[in-house]
């Protein structure tokens, strides 16, 4: 009976996939690229070894962490794009105490770096949420400044007070973190390492936040209609605060992962765009913890790409940022069409019109 | 003296860019288009703007023409890459906010791609240079100040004037600022609201095509991935600062572009200053704050700003 709707999402989003995988082989073929090796590098190479699957895992981590956040912050109806400035502001913090805790015990130290960052970034989401909230000054415009505002104060750090003083180069980087304060690896030969556990743990905590608690379903009823929460006596300002603060929180604490994790040390550019690609895996996620987790994996895939396109191809890895966009932009049209009773109407209309005759003749 | 000589000229010369990109802005939201993708735009424009005279003459002295047809090349692509956006937020009536993320990523990312391929690496060029006008040029301070500039910059100072009529002063003006204030009363008068919002956006997507390949021709004279540095963004904040006014945004432009020469200029005249980290984010500093205490200006803005309209919808 219903079967139509299902049939006409499907084709929707079939006809979404072809649209975005087309465009791509015009920019594919414009930089003189070999349109199906290209996919199929992207596509096969994580699968070639237990390493490469390891790589694609080790860049959802932070994916993952900041969807997370991000997935709160949207559902309370703010829209965070700072999470690049708030992973900054996570590494700051947890370079700090990570190369200045000697002689500590690991269980101690590791703990403390995750929560200084996740402090640090809750700080730093803190500002664009009470300026929203208070200042109604919008979110999208204060936390792409707050980034900025981060990435030079991030270089400074590691410039002048972080410094490491081996270093003679002059490369500006940290020095690199004591050997309890690395998260150490899983397998050998491997660089997956243990801040997985720290991923898993917050889907589940952030499942249970937004969907089993009082506070989760304040939060998204207050971004599902501010002025219906107002009225049921929610306080929404207060909520918007709370959400960009888990928010920025867990972009601190996907920083200070990627410092005690991956890179060892504190270094330029670290952030490495995982800020914005937050916000697309959020969105394909659905903004839903459990959906996010594929859709980090997804955008692992593709990040991992970069690494591969460089290596393999002629074509160059900033392709996977206009894919990137190109995703968002199609996500969000996809979104109002599949949701539009009036399209569907006409696609029923239009295909299964006999049905519709024949419903009537029975009634 | 040559410090502040100096700091003012380039200012003059620099404000161009912010200028021109937050007066397309503010013909996107003066329709209730709220396009955040204006960096990514710009990017694409920055990117044009180097490619012809880079692939026709290389680094060298490039004949006026061939700068011509790189702007004209970004202004139009500015232009398209504007009605692309059109068909997701007014056709598809997507959420705005984020489709304009979208954009600045696709539009970043692809000119990053086609730089890489085509260009590779950080090149220079030689860019439009600056020229001075006969005896204006020779009056003391002011004469080197306003009139050492090459005919691009007065072209753009000539749009602010240009801008204030077109949209308070011709009917095609009165139907944008219709549509963005209330589109359904629009509608109802016989204005095709999707055609306006549409052309609104096509001249606002020009302007920030325009404003990139000028940052590349006239004032980087080369090209990287990074280029814009949140410019665009800072033309979107420009346009709640200036209160949808081109005047006030004229005068934004030239206040930001003063802070951002000023911490350069500093750079280079007091180089034993150490933490010039701190001075690069007075510009983006100086936006928050600004919003902040500006928040009454929000309820200036275009009623129907960042409301996809539908005709078809119950009221």
């Amino acid at each position: 009976m219903n079967n139509y709707k299902l049939i006409y999402k499907v084709s929707v989003v079939v006809v979404a996939v072809l649209i975005a995988l087309m465009v791509g082989a015009f920019i594919i073929i414009a930089v003189g690229g070999d349109v199906f090796n290209t996919y199929w590098i992207i596509i096969s190479m994580p699968f070639k070894s237990m390493r490469s699957f390891s790589e694609v895992l080790i860049r959802m981590i932070p994916l993952l962490i900041i969807a997370l956040g991000i997935a709160v912050s949207s559902r309370s109806g703010i829209i965070n794009i700072g999470a690049e400035g708030q992973m900054y502001m996570g590494i700051i913090a947890a370079t700090a105490i990570a190369t200045n805790c000697q002689g500590l015990p690991k269980i101690l130290v590791v703990p403390l770096c995750i929560i200084a960052g996740g402090i640090a970034g809750g700080l730093f989401g803190f500002i664009p949420g009470w300026l929203k909230a208070k200042l109604e000054v919008s979110e999208l415009l204060s936390t792409v400044m707050l980034n900025y505002v981060a990435a030079q104060f991030f270089s400074f750090c590691i410039r002048v007070p972080l410094l490491d003083p081996a270093e003679k180069s002059g490369t500006p980087m940290s020095r690199r973190v004591a050997e309890n304060a690395t998260l150490s690896r899983l397998f050998r030969g491997m660089s997956l390492h243990q801040g997985i556990f720290l991923a898993i743990i917050l889907v589940v905590v952030i499942y249970i936040l937004l969907f089993k608690t009082t506070w989760g379903y304040k939060m998204r009823a207050a971004g599902a209609s501010e002025r219906a929460a107002r009225y049921g006596g929610i306080n929404v300002s207060k909520y918007l605060i709370i959400s960009m603060v888990i928010s920025g929180a867990c972009a601190g604490m996907a920083g200070a992962v990627e410092l005690m994790g991956v890179q060892g040390r504190a270094v330029e550019q670290m952030t490495g765009g995982y800020g914005f690609s937050g916000v697309v895996v959020a969105l394909f996620g659905a903004l839903h913890p459990l959906w996010i987790v594929p859709a980090s994996f997804f955008f692992g895939i593709l990040l991992y790409s970069q690494v591969n396109l460089q290596i393999l191809t002629s074509v160059p890895p900033n392709l996977v940022k206009a894919l990137q966009g190109l995703i968002i932009l199609i996500i969000v049209a996809v979104q109002m069409v599949i949701s539009n009773p009036y399209s569907m109407e006409r696609f029923r209309k239009r295909f299964f019109a006999k049905r519709g005759k024949t419903k009537k003749k029975e009634a | 003296m040559d410090f502040v000589v100096n700091t003012l000229t380039l200012t003059v010369r620099f404000a161009v860019t912010l200028m021109i990109a937050s007066m397309g802005e503010m013909f996107n939201q003066k329709a209730g288009i709220f396009n955040l993708g204006c960096e990514g735009i710009m990017s694409v424009g920055a990117f044009l703007g180097m490619l012809i005279p880079f692939s026709m003459v290389g680094a060298g002295q490039a004949p006026g023409y061939v700068n011509i047809l790189g702007l004209i090349l970004g202004t139009v692509c500015g232009a398209l890459l504007g009605l692309i956006f059109g068909i997701i937020v007014i056709t598809f009536r997507a959420p705005q906010g984020i489709a304009g993320i979208g954009m600045q990523m696709f539009g970043v990312g692809l000119a990053g791609t086609f730089f890489r391929s085509f260009i590779g690496g950080t090149q220079s060029i030689t860019g439009i240079s600056s020229m001075e006008i006969p005896l204006l040029s020779k009056i003391p301070v002011i004469g080197k100040i306003l009139f050492t500039h090459n005919p691009l910059v007065y072209f753009a100072y000539l749009l602010v004037p240009v801008a204030w009529y077109v949209i308070f002063k011709t009917p095609w003006g009165l139907k944008v600022r219709a549509v963005g204030t209330h589109p359904r009363a629009a509608d109802s008068l016989g204005i095709n609201v999707t055609k306006i919002r549409y052309q609104s956006l096509a001249v606002g997507g020009a302007m920030a095509g325009f404003a990139g390949a000028f940052l590349t021709l006239c004032q980087a004279k080369m090209f990287n991935a990074e280029i814009i540095g949140g410019r665009g963004f800072i033309a979107v904040a420009l346009v709640y600062f200036g209160q949808w006014h081109p005047i006030k945004i004229f005068l934004g432009a030239l206040l930001f572009t003063f802070a951002q020469t000023l911490q350069t200029q500093i750079q280079i005249f007091v180089p034993q200053f150490q933490a010039y980290e701190f001075l690069t984010m007075l510009p983006y500093i100086l936006v928050i704050v600004v919003l902040a205490f500006n928040r009454k200006s929000n309820r200036l803005g275009p009623a129907a700003l960042g409301k996809p309209f539908n005709r078809e919808m119950r009221v």
